[in-house]
């Protein structure tokens, strides 16, 4: 699991709207994740691969069918490693007020 | 995880520890409460064996009951994979619910790197499939398993919790 992997595999709009598909239900097939992407089979399969390197996506066997899950681990150390470290209080201090200034409009 | 028939839930990562430091971090009460929400751990492994894990002093403190998760072991093969059943005690809506369903997988990939899984069934427990995926601030409860692998992983890589 290294960064590099996961900020690219986060960097294309299809693959974060596969992601949005699992998130809204999980454990899906190739098939039914092909049925909600506006993507070809071939489309939706290259990505899952590079969703799956990533482990933003994990698979597991269910009977004859191969189930796509998706794994938040990833995104929480992001979160952890990138984005907590940077959101200081100057910083929600300035968008508290962005909010007050923008309310009033 | 937003739709009440997703009923199993996975989570992975990958740490650079052997499968038997993980498996003691996972099960051994003087690792686990040294990440994740703290609280030690009593687990006899063998099937049918009793699964608990004890309040810390801290969560004792919030008025937590002695014991804050109780289960059952289905099956412990050490120290690759412990099937157990996982029912919290800590809060009186996800109690009512029936008894989940969780399984840890550790498999030793090369480089001295571990790919470990939590595959979480939580079938006909809705309060508990709302809760474990975390997402929520760590510091009020609201880590979930990314949270508490992740601080795992900081733990067994570096010595240090992640917010150390």
């Amino acid at each position: 699991m290294d960064d590099d992997n996961i900020f690219k595999a986060l960097a294309d709009p299809a693959r974060r709207s596969l992601l949005d598909h699992l998130f809204q239900r999980d454990g899906q097939t190739l098939k039914e994740l092909v049925t909600g992407a506006a993507m070809t089979r071939f489309g939706v399969m290259k990505h899952l691969k590079i969703l799956e390197d990533a482990d933003l996506v994990v698979t597991r066997r269910s009977g004859r069918e191969k189930l796509h899950f998706l794994n938040a681990v990833p995104i929480r150390m992001i979160h952890d490693r990138w984005i907590d470290k940077y959101r200081e209080r100057r910083v929600s201090v300035l968008l508290g007020l962005k909010t007050k200034l923008e309310k009033k409009d | 995880m937003t739709d009440s028939n997703a009923t199993t839930q996975v989570y992975r990562i990958v740490i650079k520890a052997s499968a038997q430091a993980i498996w003691d971090a996972i099960t051994k009460p003087e690792w686990t409460e040294r990440y994740g929400y703290g609280g030690r751990v009593a687990y006899e492994l063998k099937v049918d064996g009793q699964f608990s894990h004890k309040a810390s002093a801290e969560m004792k403190s919030f008025g937590l009951p002695e014991e804050i998760i109780i289960g059952k072991v289905i099956e412990s093969d050490a120290p690759h994979k412990l099937v157990q059943t996982w029912h919290p005690l800590f809060d009186a809506a996800s109690t009512a619910e029936p008894h989940t369903r969780l399984t840890y997988e550790i498999k030793e990939n090369s480089g001295g790197v571990c790919t470990v899984t939590i595959t979480h069934d939580v079938t006909g427990a809705p309060i508990v499939a709302g809760m474990v995926p975390g997402g929520g601030d760590p510091a009020q409860g609201g880590g979930g398993w990314p949270w508490i692998l992740s601080d795992l992983k900081s733990l067994l890589e570096t010595g240090k919790r992640m917010s150390a």
